[in-house]
């Protein structure tokens, strides 16, 4: 099947792939898919503990073309967001940027949930960090 | 073979091709022995009453004798269709209706061509049983199994001869010798075979066997159905109208396609033994450039198979997306991406293989025009964009932390 240009672009250029630190505590990891469904991603968000804001995004994923450049999409949009805004980010919204076929709007739909989960995860540490010290 | 683009044509581009497992293109000698066909020599080989039918029926019967020659049949024995498909669908469904009186019971295999499994659907809706075996982790059928389904009902067994994905060869002499025995129709779909393999009816235990043109590098929308006549086996037909193909498959017959088939056939006969050492030499090359690769798993029996095909899973690797990294080659995948209905390789599950494998699969497969080149560029793309990707893999990520994928509970949409 022909690839929309920035499909191509994000998987030749993919933009921040990799990993942060294992332990940073200003890190958010979401961990979305299955590998029998052939896709899984993984996004990490490095957050700024006072203003919330998301200041660093990294990505990997398992997956084809379109779900590899949904995740790398992502990994831009929510740099400069705060967790609230990053959640707020619609799969229909990656969808149209990537121009994605009907048959892969799915992958736009995981990478929406790699940034709930993301965000999530982020919030379930804090909000347990904050509980231990109170 | 790099096919060069028409230069008035807007036209994608064009890479290596390396999937001769889904069709071939037509040998030169192939395409020049069926224009005449198309220009003045348009007769319909059923005109019995002027020349333009008598050569077009000459023609016919010399490509008929061509394609019973390379797989050792009486040309009486051959019937054409559009097909393997349709021989397929009319060897199942002819044979099945015949012969229900006797029985309601068929035998196939769990990693046949949808052609044979969507006809045994259509047979099992219209009051028939089927048992589909499973094979053995490379792929074979065991033996056991097959007698053990044997009933006192069955009334055909179908086994592909060459599997299309994984290329594994079928121990046709020893099921055709056991539904001998049993007085059980025995079908093979010989699409992926001819010319591959050494076919000699005279001997084969074999009673329906389907063949197709476009695998052997003749044109595509043509086939025969092999019908032995000693013993006879009879068949229902499927296409009814003037009777042609005694009564078995009616519908003017395409001369151009057939003759297209004959000479396909023909240059088979002549030089399939020099052409698979050839490529056996260039799947030797391959494999060796392939196999070191950390995780990587050959799919299909080792030796049990057909040089042509060499299908390979790259652990942590998703399919489609490599395929769209080796952008210089032409090949496909088992993975659900690269299917319309997003569904992993039915064959590579039924080997055992687990999803993830069978979507991390790659079948290459060569013929006639593949070069050395060809495979050597081939190898050095692959493990290129298999490293470029593992890089960008969660799941290789884990695994080189020595993390067991298996124990983890994913959040799957």
């Amino acid at each position: 099947m022909a690839y929309s240009e920035k499909v191509v672009d994000h998987y030749e250029n993919p933009r921040n792939v990799g990993s942060f630190e294992k332990g940073d505590e200003s890190v958010g990891t979401g961990m979305v898919g299955a590998p029998a469904c052939g896709d899984v991603m993984k996004l990490q968000i490095k957050v700024n503990p006072v203003t919330g804001v998301i200041e660093d995004a990294r990505f990997k994923t398992y997956g084809c073309g379109s779900a590899i450049a949904s995740s790398s999409l992502v990994t831009e949009w929510v740099k400069g967001k705060t967790l609230d805004e990053a959640a707020s980010i619609k799969n229909s919204a990656i969808a149209e940027e990537l121009a994605l076929p009907p048959v892969k709007i799915h992958c736009s739909i995981l990478a929406e949930d790699a940034i709930k989960a993301a965000v999530n995860d982020y919030k379930q540490k804090h909000v347990l960090a904050e509980a231990a010290t109170s | 073979m790099i096919l060069k683009e028409p230069a008035h044509m807007e036209t994608p581009h064009f890479p290596i091709y390396m999937d001769y497992s889904a069709t071939n293109p037509c040998d030169p000698r192939v395409v020049d022995a069926m224009i005449p066909w198309l220009r003045e020599h348009f007769g319909n080989p059923a005109s019995r009453s002027h020349a333009w039918g008598w050569e077009a029926e000459a023609a016919v019967e010399k490509a008929r004798e061509q394609v019973a020659a390379l797989i050792g049949a009486d040309p009486r024995e051959i019937v054409w269709t559009s097909g393997a498909t349709e021989s397929n669908n009319l060897a199942l469904k002819g044979a099945a209706h015949f012969y229900k009186s006797k029985g309601k019971h068929l035998i196939t295999v769990k990693t046949e061509h949808k052609a044979v499994l969507d006809t045994c659907r259509e047979l099992e809706r219209q009051g028939f049983e089927v048992t589909y075996l499973d094979v053995q982790p490379d792929g074979l059928i065991d033996m056991e199994v097959l007698k053990a389904a044997i009933r006192p009902d069955t009334i055909l067994v179908s086994v592909m001869f060459v599997n299309n994905e994984i290329g594994v060869i079928q121990d046709i002499p020893a099921i055709g010798a056991l539904c001998r025995e049993k007085g059980i129709i025995f079908h093979s779909d010989a699409a992926q075979a001819t010319g591959r393999v050494d076919i000699d009816l005279a001997t084969l235990p074999v009673d329906l066997m389907s063949l197709t043109s476009h695998k052997t590098y003749g044109p595509k929308g043509i086939g025969a159905l092999y019908v032995r006549r000693k013993p006879r086996v009879r068949l229902e037909a499927q296409m009814h109208g003037g009777g042609h193909e005694r009564g078995m498959r009616s519908g003017t017959l395409p001369t151009h396609q057939i003759a297209g088939m004959g000479e396909a056939y023909r240059i088979a006969k002549a030089e399939m033994h020099e052409e698979n050492r050839r490529i056996r030499v260039l799947h030797e090359r391959m494999l060796n450039g392939l196999k070191d690769v950390e995780e990587v798993f050959l799919n299909g029996h080792a030796e049990k198979r057909v040089p042509h095909n060499l299908n390979m899973s790259f652990n942590f690797v998703e399919g489609e997306s490599l395929i769209m990294g080796i952008k210089g080659l032409a090949v496909s995948s088992g993975s659900a991406c690269t299917s319309a209905s997003l569904e992993p390789s039915y064959v590579l599950r039924a080997l055992g293989r687990s999803d993830e494998l069978a979507h991390s699969s790659l079948r290459m497969t060569i013929g006639r025009w593949t070069t050395e080149e060809e495979i050597d560029y081939a190898v050095a793309t692959i493990k290129e964009n298999v490293a470029k990707l593992r890089e960008l893999s969660p799941l290789w990520e884990m695994f080189k932390d020595g993390v067991d994928l298996s124990t983890i509970q994913w959040a799957a949409h």
